[in-house]
């Protein structure tokens, strides 16, 4: 066990080198002049001799081989840069956007959860009745909305309608809500249809049947015996969706302007504030890869019967 | 468990297919004769009946600036439908071919092209191509290729995976033997063989760069402005929403309901064939 974690581990340097360093090729390909953005940002008129002068200030006047290499080096130094547009700390605003980001996606999650295990398990049971037929179609649709679609039917319902909550998020309590539903609504369809198929799935294996022989009650079966086999197959849609997940807050934050990750992201991308990209990108594959590593090591500990690693 | 599929069961799946092939057919021919069906041209601006509601001549009614929205989502079918098989189409044969070469030579090779596979699988597909397209600037080519970076790394894994057990069976050995090249081999002894599954993930992957390739251009990152699309259209109506609910809901209905029936002919299709992604995914 310790050597495979160790193993991924280390599978994830070459990743790493791999990822940033075609994030600084792209960066200094793409149009788009950094010094410019930050200078017309400021109100200073943009001479060829600022421009300069600014670009030599911030070193942007050596190849972008050259300011690889010195990013790596303080890297190492545990120095992520500091921000083009003010001139703050990278790591300082990542930690802030990610506590966010980590919020939206935890909830999401939860909410997902909530949802989907009560309509998928009695789905399951009450296989083909009406109510079924009503979940497997919420499950369907579920994958035909595009996430920014279904916050705006969200906003226009619950805002313009309505008007209980606010369109702005913010950051605030309140803000929350609209968010995470609009996350948690496709993947609780994904959830709801995997643990409908699992439930389903088990009743008629043999340990049900043995189980009920015994006098087993049937509730007890339910959540000790056939949830607990269906964990597996409801952690690998987790696994499959945490990109789901991380990609719609990208979009999500965007619209409802919550302060994560994906706002962060997208505004520096706008300014063309590469230091941030760049640890954005940095954080993010490392997040990506441990998330998708936990996973894969939580089937070892909840199906005893997979190999031993 | 297996579950025994009956002789009725088939053929239902097979009507189903059938069914979803023809709506998919009827989208394609909508797209393809868009500029005959559009009642005005969807371009004009009207400055006497803006934001207005539906009537006969405007059957969805038209937007901020006057513009027919019937006719703009008529003319985004196009776009929509276009650029999603564009993308599949590429990531699907570069995808494959990389796939191919890496499982069949296998080696250092095979470790390069999974390196760079994993590279590119360290991010969430739609970090990426918003990454890639808002850096190289929003427009149809650009948001393309960006869902294309993303989207072929998936079929390269699926292929080297179908390679590497394909290439010990013993008919391969066969066509060695009685002198075909490697090219030769690859290229008519190992592609049909696989060509089937390739096909059936990538139908099932259409509807997922729909959604991606509008939600680009929602983030102003895809297709330019005066374009008719769907995803940019509702971004730029959601700003008036309140007065003119319809310049936000006809895009949106159309977005949903293409996705979805290029999502159904997708599952049904890997029912009916009983591939592709797992049955419970």
């Amino acid at each position: 066990m310790k050597r495979y974690v160790s193993g991924r581990l280390l599978q994830l340097i070459p990743v790493l080198f791999g990822v940033t360093f075609l994030t600084f090729a792209l960066l200094s390909l793409a149009p788009g002049d950094p010094v410019q953005k930050k200078l017309s940002a400021q109100g200073i008129a943009v001479t060829k001799d600022v421009l300069l002068e600014t670009r030599k200030e911030m070193g942007l006047d050596r190849p972008w081989t050259l300011r690889y290499a010195s990013w790596l080096f303080d890297l190492l130094h545990g120095d992520l840069g500091d921000s083009y547009k003010d001139g703050t700390p990278v790591a300082g605003r990542l930690v802030k956007a990610m506590k966010y980001t980590g919020i939206l996606a935890i909830s999401a999650f939860l909410l997902a959860l909530v949802i989907s295990l009560p309509l998928g398990i009695y789905g399951g049971i009450k296989k083909a009745g009406f109510l079924d037929r009503m979940i497997q179609l919420f499950c369907l649709a579920g994958y035909a909305v595009p996430g920014f679609l279904l916050a705006v039917l969200l906003i226009y319902l619950f805002c313009i309608r309505l008007k209980v909550f606010p369109i702005i998020a913010k950051g605030t309590v309140q803000g929350l809500f609209l968010p995470t539903l609009t996350l948690a609504l496709p993947l609780a369809s994904r959830l709801t249809r995997q643990v409908r198929a699992s439930v389903l799935n088990q009743m008629e294996m043999e340990y049900v049947d043995g189980a009920k022989a015994r006098g087993v009650l049937k509730p007890y079966i339910l959540i000790f015996h056939i949830l607990r086999n269906a964990m597996i197959s409801i952690l690998t849609v987790f696994g499959l969706s945490i990109g789901t997940l991380l990609g719609g807050s990208v979009v999500i934050e965007n619209i409802f302007m919550w302060p994560g990750m994906g706002k962060m992201v997208m505004d520096s991308i706008t300014a063309r504030d590469y230091p941030v990209v760049q640890g954005f990108v940095l954080v993010m594959a490392v997040i990506y890869v441990i998330i998708n590593l936990i996973v894969d090591i939580s089937y070892h500990l909840l199906d005893p019967r997979l190999e031993e690693i | 468990m297996m579950r025994y599929k009956t002789m009725e069961n088939r053929s239902r799946m097979k009507r189903q297919v059938i069914f979803f092939l023809f709506l998919v057919s009827l989208l394609g021919l909508v797209s393809l004769l868009a500029p005959y069906l559009i009642t005005n041209d969807p371009y004009t601006t009207n400055a006497l009946y803006r934001k207005g509601p539906p009537n006969l001549t405007f059957p969805f009614g038209t937007d901020k600036l006057g513009r027919c929205i019937f006719s703009r989502v008529i003319m985004g079918t196009r776009t929509s439908v276009f650029s999603a098989l564009m993308v599949v189409a590429v990531s699907l044969t570069t995808g494959t071919a990389f796939g191919i070469i890496s499982g069949y030579y296998g080696g250092l090779l095979d470790r390069v092209i999974m390196g760079i596979c994993d590279i590119f699988l360290a991010f969430p597909q739609m970090v990426l191509a918003i990454g890639v397209a808002g850096l190289l600037g929003g427009n149809m080519t650009n948001a393309i290729l960006a869902l294309t970076l993303t989207g072929w790394t998936s079929y390269a894994r699926l292929s080297r995976g179908l390679v590497m057990t394909m290439k010990k069976e013993t008919y391969i050995s066969a066509a060695r033997l009685s002198g075909s090249g490697n090219i030769e081999i690859m290229l008519e002894h190992i592609f049909p063989g696989i060509a089937g599954e390739l096909i059936i993930n990538a139908t099932l992957q259409i509807s997922a760069v729909m959604i991606g390739f509008a939600g680009l251009s929602y983030l102003g990152i895809g297709v330019s402005v005066p374009e008719a699309e769907w995803g940019s259209m509702i971004s730029e109506a959601i700003g008036y929403m309140q007065q003119a609910p319809w310049a936000v809901m006809a895009p949106g209905a159309a977005l949903f309901i293409t996705v979805f029936v290029f999502q159904l002919l997708g599952d049904s299709l890997r029912d009916y064939f009983g591939v592709g992604r797992g049955r419970y995914e």
